[in-house]
Formats: C-alpha cells, structure tokens, sequence
C-alpha cells in the first residue's frame, strides 16, 4: 500500500501528580465535614425520610413549581417585550423600557414582594367607579408573590433577550429587509430564532434563580415550599431536618433543570455545530465523538498491529 | 458629471428600470456619495467599478433604501424610493410601505447573508410565504426549481453551515429570485470566495443576464464586467466619473483616475 501513514510513535502524556494530591486531601476533608454532620446527634436524621413527603411539603412543592414556571413563563414574554422596546426606534418605548429595568432591577426583590403583598395599604380598591374591587381579593400572597417575582424576571429577562438581539449579525436583518419583510416579522422569523441560541443558556441559569428565589416569598406566607417546611418544623422543632428536606427537594429541582437546559441548548445549536458532541455530559466527562479523521487514525493504528 | 449625454443616448428610447438623480449621501461630516447620477434601462447589466471606498456599495443600497439618501431622488421602474411626493413636497414612506417597495428589487451579499437557522430550500421559500402570503406548496415547487436551476437541488436540504461559499451564494441568488424581481442588485458577490468557487457564481449571474434580468452589479471581476455588462460606472470619491460601454471603458479609458486604477487591476 502506497498511501502516507501516520507515524505510530505517540507521545506519553503528562502525569498530573498534583492533581491526584489535591483530590485526595478533598475527599479526606469532605469525609470528616460529612461525618460530623452525619452523627450530630441534634439532627434526627430518621424523621427526614418519612417528612420528604408530607401532605402539605408536596403542596408546598406544587407551589413552587408553579409559582416558578409561571413567573419564568410571564418574564420571559415580559422580557422579550421589554427587550423590543428598548432597542425600538420609537424613543418614547425605548425610554419607557429603560425606565421599567432601573425600577425592577434597581430594587431589591424582597421589597417588591412585601411592596404587592400589602399593596392594599395604600389602594384599598383597585379600578374606578363600579368596576373597582377589593385590592385583598386580587392580591393575595400567592398573587403578590407572582406579581412580584414576574415583573422582576422581565426585567433580567429583558437584558439577556437584548444581549441576544444584538449578537444576531446585522446582515440578517439586512437581508430580510431587501426581501420586503416587516420589522416585526423579521425579528419573530430571523432574529429571535437566532438570538435563542444566545438566549437560552442565561435564561436556564435565570430559571434556577427564579427557583431559588421562590423561597423569599415565605416572608409573605405564599404557601410555597419553604413556608410549608418551616411551619412544620416550627409545630414540633424539627427546623433543621425540615430546612434540609426543603433543600433536598431544591436541590432535586435545580438539577432537573439543568439537564433541560443542557437539551435545548443541543436543540438550538443544531445548524451550527457540525458534529453535536458539546451537550452536557460530554462537557462534564470531557468525552468527545471522534472526528472522522481520529477515526480513521485509530483504524489505521488498529490495523498497524 | 464628466460624460456626455451621447454616451447614454441609447437609453432615451427604451424605459428606464433604475433612474438616480443627482444622489448625495452622507454619514456626519463625511461625504459618501456627491451628486451620482446612474440610469440603467430595463433588461441592461450595468457593472459599478472602482476602489474601495469609492461609494459603490453605498449608491447600491440607496437604490433598495438600505441607505436613506441625502439628497437627490430615486425612481425604480417609474416610482420614487422611499418617499412620497405630494403638493410638491416630499414626504417619508411608512416602513410597511417601504418594505412592499423592496419586495420586487432583489439583492445579493457579499457575505450571502443566508439565515443559518433554516435549510437551503426554507431559506428561499421564506419571504414569498412570508411577504407574499403565497400556498406553500406552490412556494415549494418554485424554490426547488429555482435550487435546481442554480444546480443546487441535491442540497436542498442542507443548512448554510454546510455548504461551501460558493453553494451559500447561489442558493442566496435563488432566494432573491423567488421573489421575482424587476431588478437584482449584487454587492461585491464573488469577493467573500475562494478563487476556484468564483466561477460557479458567475456562472449562474450569466445566465440570468442572458436572461435578460435587469441587474446593478458592484464587482471586482473585470472580465465579467467586459464580457457581460451593457454598461461599465467607474467611481472615485463619492461620484462616477466615467461610464459608458465596458469594452471601451476598459480598453480605452478616458478619465485618469480610471487609467491608474485599471493599470493596477488588470
């Protein structure tokens, strides 16, 4: 056979002995933290188990989700909205958008929690004339916490759908315009598409801090998970078993998440990476599907033998 | 300007598709464009040569209203470009009614500009489905007649990320033909490719000229220019300074600047 071969002489790779050091003394000092948690006789590790499932922790848990979802799905629409504005040529929107984020952003979350939950102080009715309600009867914590949380999302939401927005070549819409397309069809056909792939990543990060930050409404008694952990640890002191069920089902929750994240993130990149080898796990283990060229270099390598 | 009404004489007798008069376009202090004149009649291929700079892409983009003017009016087929004129004032179109101006004037990109996120055949089915509220499968049956006219129809299916730059502008020629246009601009269209994948795309701009599709093209491709332009516009600095036929342009240039520039070029 005439065709070039590769050289099988292959380098030795370095050895990282520092590394395995380090790992080692991690896992001793890991292995002590775990066990002097572990055998605190303050935490009774046994009532853990069955609380995981309380009645009113899987309402709580139900609260949360929803709460969650709902305030992502309202932040993102939201966001996206706020995010047109900003960037409109019309000055009085793109103002108007800017303001809205100062506000938002501008404040912390928990005062606009407790700003809607006792909204009512200062709007007893809401609407004029016959058509006005009780502020209590629209307001309540779940309803507060939901405002709340919503407005806030959208305007973060509204900076990443910008980032996106912006980091879509300025050719693409060029050339929508010379086919004659409409600005709002060429930003919902060419330019979010595009902008998603930039989108996504961040908004899985907000989705895990919206999560996270459900948590604060129990300040307002929201019914969410933590305000459920917390009023049955209170009832017969269990509150640290109870805060670490809470944080179990967080925890579970956040990591669910982020292998959906992991999933949309393939899904938007499928035009542009070739080979699709950078999902989640790949990056985690560093495997990567061999190249053909790899491929064909370990064949060749086989058949040397 | 430097050229004689002799020279366009051939244009008063058949109608004119693009008619720019006196166009000046500037960005702040700097002046692009300084009182070009351009008439192309329907059916010509009119080249724009010149060095970089010079305001070839610019006059180009004023013709679809990428580019406002400054000062001096467009007529596409007999209608102004992104005004209105009335009580003899000229007011400013509304972008929808901009937008329905650029439906018939096709344009091509150096970077061919083709969205990443749909396949070679969705990329051209999309703005007659989407401007023109068009059947989708009668849309369907055009683009893959237009890909294949393009020799394109085995890589319908693929999206630009895996097609070469040459396969990337042709099925970016298909996409502005989908739209059947009265005209077709062309900026810089062979400039962003490699030298062996050239060709293939003027391959297909020839025989939309053999066609007789009215086309602006700002090229670099002298020999193109000569053998398939009706008219050649050599630019420098914001103005024309000479046009006329290709073949006497090139071999007998009149102007100096078009001299030096052509003694570099060829």
């Amino acid at each position: 056979m005439n065709a070039p071969q590769p050289s099988a002489r292959r380098a030795i790779p370095n050895r990282h002995y520092g590394q395995w050091f380090a790992a080692f003394v991690i896992v001793v000092v890991a292995a002590l933290l775990i066990r002097s948690v572990a055998t605190n006789e303050a935490i009774q590790w046994s009532k853990i188990g069955s609380r995981l499932f309380l009645h009113s922790i899987i309402a709580g848990l139900y609260t949360t989700i929803l709460l969650t979802v709902a305030s992502m799905l309202l932040g993102v629409v939201g966001g996206i909205a706020v995010a047109v504005m900003r960037l409109s040529d019309n000055f009085v929107l793109s103002r108007l958008a800017s303001a809205y984020i100062w506000l938002f952003r501008g404040t912390p979350i928990l005062v606009q929690i407790l700003i809607w939950f006792n909204l009512a102080l200062f709007f007893p009715t809401l609407g004029f004339g016959v058509l006005s309600v009780d502020t209590n009867s629209v307001i309540t914590p779940f309803g507060a916490a939901l405002l709340g949380l919503a407005l806030n999302e959208a305007a973060y939401m509204s900076e990443i759908v910008r980032g996106g927005i912006l980091a879509v070549d300025a050719g693409q819409k060029e050339a929508a315009q010379a086919l004659g397309m409409s600005n709002g069809r060429i930003m919902k056909r060419i330019v979010l598409p595009q902008a998603m792939r930039v989108i996504i990543p961040p908004t899985g990060n907000e989705l895990i801090t919206v999560l996270k930050t459900t948590s604060l409404v129990a300040v307002i008694g929201a019914g969410d998970l933590l305000t459920k952990a917390q009023s049955v640890g209170a009832v017969d002191f269990t509150k640290m078993e109870m805060l670490i069920v809470a944080s179990i089902w967080y925890l579970l929750l956040t990591t669910l998440a982020s292998f959906g994240q992991a999933r949309l993130e393939r899904h938007y990149g499928r035009s542009l990476n070739r080979d699709g080898s950078t999902g989640m796990m790949s990056r985690l283990t560093g495997f990567r599907r061999p190249s053909p060229q790899t491929a064909a270099f370990n064949t060749t390598l086989e058949s040397a033998k | 300007m430097t050229y004689d009404t002799a020279s366009r004489s051939h244009l008063l007798d058949v109608p004119l598709m693009v008619d720019a008069q006196a166009i000046w376009k500037s960005f702040g202090h700097l002046d692009v464009l300084r009182g070009v004149d351009l008439q192309v009649a329907r059916g010509d291929v009119c080249c724009l040569l010149g060095p970089s700079g010079s305001g070839k892409s610019t006059i180009l983009r004023c013709l679809n209203h990428l580019e406002t003017v400054t000062a001096g009016e467009i007529h596409i087929d007999g209608d102004l470009v992104g005004y209105r004129e009335h009580a003899g004032r000229l007011h400013e179109l509304k972008p929808r009614e901009v937008a329905a101006q650029r439906r018939d004037i096709g344009m091509v990109f150096q970077r061919f500009n083709l969205f990443p996120h749909m396949t070679a055949v969705q990329n051209v089915m999309e703005a007659p489905i989407q401007v023109l509220g068009e059947n989708k499968e009668v849309v369907r049956e055009r683009a893959e007649a237009l890909l294949d006219q393009v020799g394109l129809s085995s890589r319908r299916n693929h999206f630009p990320g895996q097609l070469s730059g040459g396969q990337q502008q042709r099925v970016a020629i298909a996409r502005a033909l989908a739209m059947e246009p009265k005209l077709l601009l062309f900026d810089e269209p062979t400039s962003a490719l490699d030298p062996e994948l050239v060709g293939e795309v003027l391959d297909v701009m020839r025989r939309l000229a053999a066609d007789g599709m009215t086309m602006v093209v700002v090229t670099h491709e002298i020999g193109f220019a000569r053998e398939v332009g009706d008219t050649l516009a050599f630019m420098d600095e914001g103005a024309i300074v000479e046009i006329g036929n290709p073949r006497e342009v090139l071999s007998d240039p009149k102007h100096a600047r078009t001299k030096s520039f052509l003694a570099k070029v060829l």
